[in-house]
């Protein structure tokens, strides 16, 4: 999230698309309920489905799975005809004015640069004419046709309403109603605020569907400010912290890079991380990563981490493809390359794509370490559940430990949440029979590592050997000294840039910040984004302090906010180029005279003159990007992209099948149903129910009371086509696999007509497998397709193709 | 067999001259038939008492409690229709409606002012006894009707709610009406001198019988002499 | 916000109400305590609910009672019904509004009205099983409770539900037991959007009139508070969008009052059917003493022996 939960209570119109924070954030949905009853704030809700967040909301408008950029840019087409800009905010804090190198074009469907075999672009066109000052060129008055903003108003010119109704299947009537509520907010005093959550990201464009609405946003001057935002709900309780911390095989932490095979050393490594401004005066906050970068290896390696070795660069794993995400992990078990798996808090057999793949990479593996506080499927995937888990258990050699580890509730840490607060908690329980912490866990093993790799040596022993673990008890860190690492420490005696003789930190004692962060090797923070968390003051994490002056919503005392504690990102984008507030009524932070104040911990340096340094500074332009550059795979625009199984072609570019950029691995294309199959002809998407969270909460017996088995979800008019009755059961199949639910016939969900034909919706709700309290059931994993987002992998769990008819019952 | 008794007379009746005479009036089996369905009257009448009336809710203490009481009334309810059955397949036949019994309603007065000298002469059962008789079997029959409506326990998921309102006025008034027809019932027995001796013994004085049940006593006697072998062994083992 | 009630104190407290404070007690005459309480609501905002059953699982949870795991049906209704393990469940009715063309996904969570005039108690036979606090709270006292099932006929809502395991009568208690202690009830304490408040009646009527006022604006014409005047208003209350029509509302009565049939059985008919069989009997008793005895005379004895004296050889 750029803002925070309790600021959504400042919005007048929350739209909820890609997302149902209703069902799947009950709790954080509360702020929406406050902002409708204290100011009348308006809720739309665009979904396939008419869900509990649309049970609220003041419009609903239906569109089908994966078309949701098709809509957006709809929307910001609507905007720029209607002229519903916030002109002063675009053109100050957005690239709109910059010019486009002239061999950038779209066509057809595909950027400049499309190599089909690699399936990738060459991007070097994506970008700035650079002037011969070395910065960007600018064209304030926004005539030159080659700036951002007239790229923008053509690639979206197509997105006429009555393109969006038949790609959408959205009627027009109800798209103008919904553009036009969010055009309001282009108003200085309005504010919209964006909830979304997987409905985006798991599609093979998601990335692109959330940049939609950043553009949006940005158009509508809704970004930095109370009540704006792009705020992406996580969905698990600690997924924040996750990506955070760097828990994805091509970060680290801090949202730091690894380093890929090509970059030898650390100055090569430093070279394409320079971050220089593209314009005058800019902070380009990136300028600072190598303070970052080596606070972190000091974190990792203490005293071994020097100057001379490069502050042990070597010892950081180099890549040498893009990622090593879920997919490809399953892809090198299929094959025969990984045998290995330690599964930490991860039930992949039924949360990644196409299970049957899935159940064959777990069987070619020498052993699988779960580490869960459940019995996951996973760690059962070679036990015979009948037709819910049909495996031959002779036939799979895996070994399996089980290693039973705490939950949440009963183990000391911190989790961050969407609103990227890290709050601590505490024991609330005694772990049951033998199992322990993960940091446990985690320590006995890098233990018993380190003892073997001592005795024995072994290829490449140094990274283990030399792996700092100054913990009192070597065999269990405690969560307050990983909290004390990853806030960081002084080495020596930090001394204030400015003004050399003010000390900002003594030598060991924690750092106040990341402003202390030095690249010398004089400080170590475990995540430079995390420092401040647990500083001199104590444990900022455990503030409980519900004070809220004025009552912006901020409640700054109330846990720590990355970074910094600050409660809402680019928020001196909330005043205009002067430093005053947009709204006086939203007010947040305001220039006054001589340095940034207000309500929230600046954005930017504290005495930075509005009209010189720009709200962006995390940017090299400082300013925020309608056009990405080079820094998406799939293009510096969003562009429609059906879905790889779809039931329509693509209408603005009927050559282009899915996502151009989008990974495929070979085998799987053949594994997607064709486009308009008669096979499968119905349009499936799959989603959380609020009764149970994720697969977890099927253990417990009152969830599973609540909703105790296994649904597919339909209208009341395929139920007709089909002879299918409400509490009857179904068989579903995609061209991956085939599963049997009980069929909840509904009004809730409407059959759409995209291009004048109608499209039959199949909802698939996740949260049943084979172990737990809840009766035994399939996940939508057995049918989706194995190809992920173009730029982070993330499955496309939300759009695909499958074919549904009645059948007696399983065969018990 | 009942066919060669006379209309008025019931299986087992029949007539011992002597000083007095004695008349069989009641077999051994129609005795136990009537203290069964008595004693279940009684206690679905203590029972449902209990549950009618906040006041008479200590009766419940007779059967334990009123979880007892909730639970036993049923069973005893079907136990009395059971039992009334026996009784009703009995006695049907003699309860049938004959002319003189409009006669002995009409005279009322003569009934409760013991003129019996004054009343038309009547079979086994008079007037009187036949309606104790039907508007028990009519009650019974709705009494076990509505009650099996809210038999909460087994039964409630079959009925509406309404339609278990409706049977709970129902099931107490003709509650109500059954034990004012018990008391009726019970009142004539020992309103009239040697009548519980019937159900007690079996049977009634010769005097009796042609006081009050004289068409039954000559039918009776005027019986050809052949009696059945059953009815006498019981009779001599009931003695 | 509406003010949360505060966690407790770990300090152990007198109850704030109990015995003393009865209004009305099953099959029982209690002399009402010449003080009322406060009289305290739960408020079911049904426009701001989203269904998410956090209630129902709040009130398993406190209450410790374990529902069936049940199937799926073809609806989001579980467990299906209420029942002596489920207190309070969320109903949904997709509603097509004919005025504007829109669905509206109706979710009421269902459960006792604690109604000011409650039938259940009314129906009660079993003394002191069904209680009712001068703060208008009505409990069901399962150690008096016979299992009878009356109060489910007493009942305009159709709620208590009869255990097969104890025999006994449960349905919603208000959280009696942490309301006694200052707190609210358990579903109000886990409701996520403050679909459920709760405090004293006055203030729950006040906090609805600024709901109702918001839905109105909303285009909710005929936005108001169900607080039926059949059975003397109730202390859990809703707000509807549709206050004209609460049927729509997965069959919310229009206008609930104790049935007649009820009120018949447990009113007219109590007085008089212990009239007719008091009259039975005293009549049986006043003829006696007037007429005394039907007795057999020698006569009769007589006339039977000549009777069937031809018969004796």
């Amino acid at each position: 999230m750029t803002n925070s939960w309790t600021d959504i209570k400042n919005t007048d119109l929350v739209i909820i698309m890609g997302g149902n924070a209703a069902e799947a954030h009950p709790c954080g949905f509360k702020w929406v309920t406050e902002a409708k009853a204290n100011r009348g704030a308006k809720l739309i809700v665009v979904d396939p489905r008419f869900t509990r967040s649309a049970s609220v909301a003041d419009l609903y408008a239906p569109i089908r799975q994966g078309t949701d950029i098709a809509f957006l840019l709809g929307v910001i087409n609507h905007c720029i005809r209607n002229d519903k800009v916030q002109w002063d905010y675009v053109k100050a804090f957005t690239n709109a004015s910059y010019i486009v190198k002239d061999g950038f074009a779209y066509k057809d469907g595909l950027f400049t640069g499309y190599n089909e075999a690699k399936r990738d672009y060459d991007k070097s066109t994506w970008d700035y004419v650079i002037g011969p000052d070395g910065y960007a060129t600018v064209d304030d008055t926004l005539t030159n046709p080659r700036c951002v903003w007239n790229l923008l108003k053509e690639h979206v010119a197509v997105y006429t309403p009555e393109m969006v109704e038949r790609i959408c299947g959205t009627p027009k009537d109800k798209f103008l109603k919904v553009a036009e509520m969010i055009a309001e907010c282009s108003s200085p005093t309005k504010a919209m605020t964006s909830m979304y959550a997987l409905g985006w990201t798991q599609h093979s464009k998601g990335s692109q569907n959330i940049r939609a609405m950043a553009m949006l946003q940005l158009i509508l001057g809704n970004i930095g400010i109370r009540g704006g935002g792009m705020n992406a709900l996580r969905g698990h309780s600690n997924i924040q912290g996750l990506t955070d911390v760097g828990l994805m095989s091509n970060l680290l932490p801090g949202y730091l890079t690894l380093p890929n095979e090509k970059e030898i050393d650390l100055e090569t490594y430093m070279s394409t991380r320079g971050f220089k401004p593209l314009r005058p005066n800019q902070m380009s906050y990136w300028q600072n990563y190598r303070k970052f970068f080596v606070s972190f290896q000091k974190a990792m390696w203490g005293a071994a981490a020097t100057p001379e070795n490069q502050f042990a660069y070597d010892w950081l794993p180099k890549l040498d493809v893009p990622g090593y995400d879920i997919l490809r992990a399953l892809e090198l078990m299929t094959q025969g390359k990984m045998t290995g798996y330690l599964c930490q808090g991860f039930n992949p057999l039924l949360a990644a794509p196409n299970r049957k793949k899935v159940t064959d990479a777990l069987s070619k593996l020498k052993y699988l370490v779960t580490m869960d506080p459940l019995d996951t499927e996973t760690a059962r995937f070679w036990e015979n559940h009948g037709e819910f888990n049909d495996v031959d258990p002779s036939q799979i050699q895996t070994e399996v430990i089980q290693l039973p580890s705490t939950c949440f509730a009963e183990d000391e840490g911190s989790l961050t949440n969407s609103s990227r607060w890290l709050q601590w908690h505490w024991p609330g329980g005694t772990p049951p029979g033998e199992a322990r912490t993960d940091n446990w866990i985690m320590a006995q093993i890098h233990v018993r590592l380190k003892e073997l790799y001592r005795k024995e040596g072994g290829a490449f022993p140094d990274p283990i050997i030399n792996l700092d673990w100054a913990y009192a008890d070597a065999g269990e860190p405690t969560a307050e000294e990983l909290a004390k690492e990853i806030n960081g420490k002084a080495l020596a005696t930090v001394y204030d840039a400015a003004d050399p003789t003010k000390v900002l930190a003594e030598a060991g004692k924690l750092l106040p910040g990341f402003a202390a962060l030095r690249d010398d090797g004089s400080t170590s923070s475990g995540c430079w984004i995390y420092s401040g968390c647990f500083n001199e003051n104590g444990n900022n994490m455990a503030r409980r302090d519900t004070s809220d002056p004025d009552e912006t919503g901020a409640y700054a005392k109330w846990a720590f906010s990355w970074p910094v504690n600050r409660r809402i990102l680019y928020n001196r984008a909330s005043a205009d180029v002067n430093g005053k507030a947009w709204d006086p009524s939203r007010k947040l932070i305001e220039w006054d005279g001589a340095k940034w104040a207000g309500y929230d911990v600046p954005d930017i340096a504290p005495t930075a003159k509005p009209t010189d340094v720009g709200p962006f500074i995390m940017n090299p332009e400082g300013v925020s990007r309608l056009f990405t550059r080079g820094l998406m795979r799939d293009g510096p625009f969003p562009a429609h992209y059906e879905p790889f199984e779809s039931p329509l072609d693509n209408l603005v570019a009927p050559k282009v099948r899915g996502n151009p950029a989008a990974r495929v691995f070979k085998g799987d294309f053949e594994q997607f149903a064709e486009t308009a199959s008669k096979e499968f002809p119905y349009a499936a998407t799959s989603y959380r129910l609020t009764e149970h969270f994720h697969y977890w909460t099927k253990h417990c017996r009152t969830n599973a009371v609540l909703q105790p088995e296994f649904f597919v979800e339909i209208s009341e008019e395929l139920a007709a086509e089909k002879g299918i009755t409400k509490g009857g059961w179904v068989r579903v199949w995609s061209k991956r696999g085939s599963i049997q639910a009980k069929a909840v016939v509904t009004k809730r969900i409407k059959p759409l007509i995209c291009d004048g034909k109608p499209v039959h919706v199949v909802g698939i709700p996740l949260h049943w497998g084979f172990t737990g309290a809840a009766r035994k059931g399939f996940g939508p994993n057995s049918l989706t397709p194995f190809v992920g987002d173009a730029n982070i992998e993330t499955p496309e769990y939300k759009a695909f193709l499958v074919n549904i008819e009645p059948i007696a019952g399983p065969v018990a | 067999m009942s066919t060669d008794s006379g209309y008025d007379v019931g299986k087992g009746d029949s007539v011992h001259p002597g000083k007095p005479v004695t008349v069989d009036r009641y077999t051994g089996g129609a005795r136990i038939n009537h203290w069964i369905t008595a004693t279940s009257l009684v206690l679905l009448a203590l029972s449902g008492l209990s549950l009618f009336h906040p006041r008479l809710f200590f009766l419940s203490a007779l059967f334990g409690g009123g979880q007892w009481v909730r639970t036993i009334h049923p069973w005893i309810g079907v136990v009395l229709f059971f039992s009334f059955l026996g009784l009703f397949l009995r006695f049907w036949k003699l309860n049938l409606w004959k002319r003189e019994d409009g006669t002995w309603l009409a005279r009322v007065r003569d009934v409760l002012a013991a003129h019996d000298e004054r009343l038309p002469e009547v079979g086994k059962y008079n007037a009187g006894q036949k309606l104790v008789f039907w508007s028990m079997s009519t009650l019974i029959i709705v009494l076990i009707g509505s009650g099996i409506v809210i038999w909460n326990q087994y039964f409630a998921a079959y009925t509406t709610i309404e339609q278990q309102r409706w049977a709970l006025l129902v099931h107490s008034i003709a509650a109500i009406l059954a034990i004012s027809v018990w008391i009726t019932h019970v009142y004539a027995a020992i309103w009239v001198k040697g009548t519980i001796r019937a159900m007690v013994r079996g049977s009634v004085t010769g005097g009796w019988a042609w006081r009050y049940h004289r068409k039954w006593l000559r039918e009776l006697v005027a019986r050809p002499p052949t009696k059945e072998p059953t009815a006498d062994r019981k009779r001599t083992a009931a003695e | 916000m509406f003010p949360p009630v505060l966690n407790p104190t770990t300090v152990p407290q007198e109850p704030k109400f109990g015995e003393r404070d009865l209004m009305r007690r099953s099959a029982s005459t209690v002399t009402p305590p010449a003080q009322r309480q406060t009289e305290v609501a739960k408020l079911i905002d049904v426009s701001k609910c989203i269904g998410c059953k956090a209630c129902q699982s709040a009130c398993i949870e406190w209450n410790d009672t374990h529902p069936q795991l049940e199937s799926n049906t073809g609806i989001y209704e579980n467990p299906h019904d209420l029942t002596p393990d489920m207190f309070t469940l969320m109903r949904f009715t997709e509603w097509e509004n004919p005025d504007t063309n829109n669905l509206e996904w109706l979710i009421r969570k269902d459960g006792c009205m604690h109604c000011e005039d409650p039938g259940c108690l009314k129906a009660c036979p079993a003394p002191g099983a069904i209680v009712q606090y001068s703060n208008g709270i009505v409990d069901f006292v399962h150690e008096n409770c016979i299992g009878c099932g009356y109060c489910v006929k007493g009942c305009p809502f159709n709620i208590p539900r009869i255990s097969e395991v104890d025999h006994t009568a449960y349905k919603c208690t208000l959280c009696s037991d942490r309301i006694a202690v200052g707190q609210g009830p358990a579903c109000a304490k886990a409701c996520p959007t403050q679909a459920i408040v709760f405090g004293t009646k006055e203030e729950m009527k006040k906090h609805a009139e600024g709901r109702v006022a918001d839905l109105k604006s909303r285009g909710f014409d005929s936005a108001g508070l169900y607080d039926p005047p059949g059975v003397g208003g109730t202390h859990v209350m809703y707000v509807l969008h549709h206050a004209d029509k609460p049927e729509i509302y997965a069959g919310l009565p229009n206008n609930p009052a104790i049935s007649p049939i009820v009120e018949a059985w447990k009113g007219v008919t109590k007085y008089a059917g212990l009239a007719v069989m008091g009259v039975a009997a005293v009549t049986g008793f006043l003829h006696y003493m007037v007429n005394g005895p039907n007795r057999v005379s020698e006569e009769d004895e007589e006339a039977a022996q000549r009777l069937t004296g031809d018969r004796s050889s």
